[in-house]
């Protein structure tokens, strides 16, 4: 997904390098916390593209296991996301009704949801 | 402020809002009441009886759940149903309905009451709908206030399009379903409004139950994601959308899958995939937020923005590539004939002959949703003033709801939430404007200003208020102007004036008092009408049947229970009993017999074949009979009392079924007179004539009438003096009013004729000119 937007911005930069702008922005505006989960969800990601890689090159043969591993994968991606959207003091607007704690508990209930399916569902 | 009626000025805040909770909960309670009382006419009325024809599976279902625990349940393999096939119920069945139960009756049970599971059964579609109506409270409480939530609880309580289908003893999926179907809308709404993961997760987990428990949870799958779209596309994505949504999908299809009977169809069908699609979309947009929030180059905004394009378009073609290689399944049938209502006519005959599956006819709008459903679209209007994110969910769902229910009566189901939630919209802000004692200022710059037009507009509507409902719409047009934008344009636009807002409003006490007693009125005139229509419409268990005697009092005709106690006490255990498959839950709930097609109708040509049985003459008919191992036939014949859901209504069902499977053999147009009409007297085609159905429905009928002439009281017609004879079956049993109707079939001929030979010498007609008896002469 990234990659797939990073292309063309690319190869239309006209400006030097809007990639490595991009980069120093986050670097410099983004608080360790929201980096830890950032890292996470880079994690998450490579994960699910790895089973997905497997599912498509190799089998999908124990297809229920296959949707599980990338189910957990998917779910958890959002979930940090989630977590990571409500943290995120620059959105301390939208989300009133959130406090960083709260959002905590609700991506610990979440993931705690969401691996239940994913082992009863590995078979 | 002048007021129109003094208020007592020395509560304090405290007072008011403890009273009003507690007013509140008091008025919930009641509503809860009342939507259980009104459910039990059909138990008062008859008993305590399971109704129709599917909740007797599912009471079946529940027993072996009650009696022989989840995991025999689980893997119950019915041997009984779809002889000789059999059924794999629990991988076939959405089994949230019987969990449910299943549930209570052991939470009572460890209690020590011991309540019967058929008790439970019948009790738990009222005590669902009382949990309905707090939901949809809950869910109108977020769009407006309490008090529009209290009245959309009392109007989903009672609104017969709502207790069509859930009377006491209407065991159906849709029994719990609604209630889980408002729930999940209300956590959805919560979820968006605070962005909270947990309401996420909440919506997820009543998604999960919902896919337990009811086929429509289709309606679900695809309502968020258009919502969700539509907001994208209004420019409203927000974290806290992208929070719900996530949270909501991930846990959501997953946990959908756990459900046997919808296995992988979330990954693998179309009907899945617009979820899917609007999650993609929603990680690109967030990702590309995400971004800008970081860099501010227009520029690369508008790059950010061409790529997101060229990533929905590509998705797209993914998508329509899958299909093309067979990854997903395209639309399944029943889908399409939500689109083209000619379609199941034509191509699934089985869904076009169910009642339900026909489109609504209009009056039922009214007979179903009395006043709501001329206060409905003033509701949505009414949405459109604020528009806030749970408005366009309503928009929205009100325009897909109203379709859907147009096309399939059944869906009327889950077009009454958002009538009743959008009436409630509407009539509780008609109660706010006309309650509310404020009475507009008259101020000195406005009066001169405005001169003519306002202080005569004003009295105008005061003085119309007499010929009421005219008025009152004239009235309300100029609260809502007082209010907003819309409205008070097109009101300034006619009055040519567009500096007068303060001036309008409502004044003095006879205006608001006629109003709110018209209201009053119109609440008053619902609950009769439900009333009525509960208790005359939609509490007859249809297996238990009743009518009046000549002295008014109430006479049960049971034929049913009768019919069906004769196969269970006087057959084997393991005859099998064949007939048109409506009938085939009733026969395993009530006979206990093995049957060759129930109600799942999953095996169209097993159907097929039991409509080409009855629709053949009876040489043809019987060798089927005896491949199928078919002991007993069973129809419903209601000409000697006139009951018209029987079998020869029903009869061109099983004739268009089997001429789908059997075109060379069954054709319709055979089975009418040549001037195209359907009759069953002496004009009858031959071979309608000589249908086996026909010949089992009017066997010995005329011999009833004694000498006179013998008239089938559905259809209206003279029945022929000389009735059909049969030689294949013999008459079993009919009962008390010949509603049903069994025959056993024979067996072969001991001796090795056919049967027909054989009874044509049993009953002495032995001189009959055939060539053996010919060749004996001779040889004599």
């Amino acid at each position: 997904m990234p990659a797939a937007k990073i292309a063309p911005s690319k190869t239309a930069g006209s400006s030097q390098s809007p990639l490595l702008s991009l980069w120093k922005a986050y670097y410099e505006s983004t608080s360790t916390r929201l980096k830890t989960i950032d890292a996470f969800l880079v994690f998450l990601m490579l994960s699910g593209i790895i089973q997905f890689l497997y599912c498509v090159l190799i089998t999908n043969f124990p297809f229920n296991a296959f949707l599980a591993g990338f189910a957990s994968c998917v779910g958890q991606f959002v979930l940090a996301a989630s977590l990571r959207a409500q943290v995120n003091p620059a959105n301390r607007s939208e989300f009133k009704d959130v406090s960083p704690e709260r959002a905590f508990a609700d991506f610990a209930l979440g993931s705690i949801v969401l691996h239940f399916f994913v082992y009863n569902f590995l078979g | 402020m002048p007021l129109a009626y003094s208020l007592p000025s020395d509560l304090s805040p405290a007072t008011v809002t403890n009273t009003s909770s507690l007013l509140r909960i008091i008025a919930l309670a009641l509503i809860s009441g009342a939507a259980i009382a009104s459910r039990l006419f059909a138990v008062v009325n008859f008993e305590s009886i399971i109704h129709e024809f599917d909740p007797w599976f599912n009471y079946r279902a529940t027993k072996v759940l009650a009696e022989k625990g989840f995991y025999a349940f689980w893997n119950w393999f019915d041997h009984t149903a779809w002889y000789p096939l059999g059924r794999v119920v629990g991988g076939t069945i959405y089994p949230g309905l019987m969990a449910t139960s299943g549930v209570i009756y052991n939470v009572l049970h460890a209690l020590n009451l011991p309540v019967d599971i058929r008790n439970i059964c019948v009790l738990l579609a009222p005590g669902f709908s009382a949990l309905t109506a707090w939901s949809t409270y809950m869910f109108t409480k977020e769009l407006k206030d309490e008090s529009a939530g209290l009245l959309a609880a009392a109007f989903i309580g009672i609104a017969p399009g709502y207790i069509s289908r859930s009377v006491a003893g209407s065991y159906d999926n849709e029994a719990i379903a609604i209630f889980l179907l408002m729930f999940t809308f209300y956590s959805w709404i919560k979820a968006l409004k605070t962005g909270s993961a947990f309401f996420g997760t909440l919506t997820a987990l009543f998604y999960f139950y919902m896919v337990a428990a009811w086929g429509g949870y289709a309606f679900i799958t695809n309502m968020i994601p258009l919502h969700a779209l539509t907001l994208i596309l209004m420019g409203r994505f927000s974290s806290r959308l992208y929070v719900a949504y996530s949270s909501w999908y991930a846990i959501g299809t997953l946990a959908s899958m756990q459900v046997p009977f919808v296995g992988f169809q979330p990954v693998r069908t179309s009907e899945h995939m617009a979820a899917l699609g609007v999650f993609g979309l929603l990680q690109i947009v967030a990702f590309a937020e995400l971004v800008r929030a970081h860099v501010s180059s227009r520029q690369f905004q508008s790059i950010l923005f061409g790529s997101v394009i060229v990533i929905g378009v590509l998705g797209v073609l993914a998508f329509a590539g899958l299909t093309y290689k067979g990854w997903i399944a395209p639309w399944t049938g029943r889908f399409y004939s939500l689109w083209d209502t000619g379609y199941a006519k034509k191509y699934i005959p089985i869904i076009a002959s169910v009642s339900e599956h026909q489109p609504t006819a209009w009056p039922s709008f009214f007979m179903d949703l009395q006043f709501l459903i001329f206060l409905f679209p003033a509701g949505v209007i009414l949405c459109f003033r604020e528009l806030r994110d749970e408005h366009v969910f309503v928009i929205i769902y009100a325009v897909v709801a109203s379709y859907f229910a147009g096309v399939m009566v059944r869906l009327m189901l889950t077009l009454t939430p958002v009538v009743c939630v959008a009436a409630a919209v509407a009539f509780s802000s008609l109660l706010d404007t006309y309650i509310d004692p404020v009475e507009p200022e008259v101020s000195e710059v406005a009066v001169p200003v405005t001169g003519g037009d306002s202080s005569a507009a004003s009295p105008a509507t005061v003085d119309g208020a007499v010929s009421s409902k005219k008025a009152k719409k004239a009235a309300a047009a100029v609260a809502d102007a007082s209010s907003t934008g819309i409205a008070s344009g097109i009101v300034a636009a006619i009055g040519g004036q567009s500096k007068s807002p303060k001036a309008r409003g409502i004044f003095g006490l006879d205006t608001r008092f006629l109003i709110v007693v018209n209201a009053l009125g119109m609440l008053l005139f619902f609950v009769l009408h439900c009333t009525y229509v509960t208790s005359s419409a939609y509490s007859s268990p249809s297996v238990v049947l009743a009518s009046q005697n000549p002295d008014g009092s109430q006479h049960i005709i049971d034929d049913f229970r009768e019919a069906y106690y004769w196969l269970r006490q006087n057959t084997p255990q393991d005859a099998v009993v064949m007939s048109w498959w409506d009938y085939g839950y009733q026969i395993a709930g009530m006979a206990d017999r093995p049957t060759l097609v129930d109600n799942n109708t999953w095996n169209n040509t097993h159907i097929a074949t039991v409509g080409k049985a009855m629709s053949s003459p009876e040489e043809v008919a019987y060798p089927i009979l005896r491949k199928h191992d078919v002991d007993y036939v069973l129809i419903i014949f209601g000409g000697l009392i006139g009951y018209s859901g029987d079998d020869i209504n029903k009869f061109l069902w099983m004739v268009r079924i089997a001429q789908g499977v059997w075109p060379d053999e069954i054709q319709e147009p055979n089975y009418f007179t040549p001037k195209g009409e359907y009759r069953i007297d002496d004009a009858a085609s031959p071979t309608m004539k000589n249908s086996l159905m026909y010949k089992m429905s009017y066997y010995r009928f005329a011999e009833l009438f004694g000498g006179s002439q013998a008239v089938d009281r559905v259809r209206g017609q003279q029945v022929p003096k000389t009735g059909p004879t049969l030689d294949y079956l013999d008459e079993a049993f009919t009962s008390e009013n010949w509603i049903v109707r069994i025959y056993q079939v024979k067996k072969e001929d001991l001796l090795g004729r056919d049967l027909k030979t054989a009874n044509a010498f049993a009953n002495g007609k032995k001189r009959k000119k055939s060539k053996p008896l010919a060749r004996r002469k001779a040889l004599a």
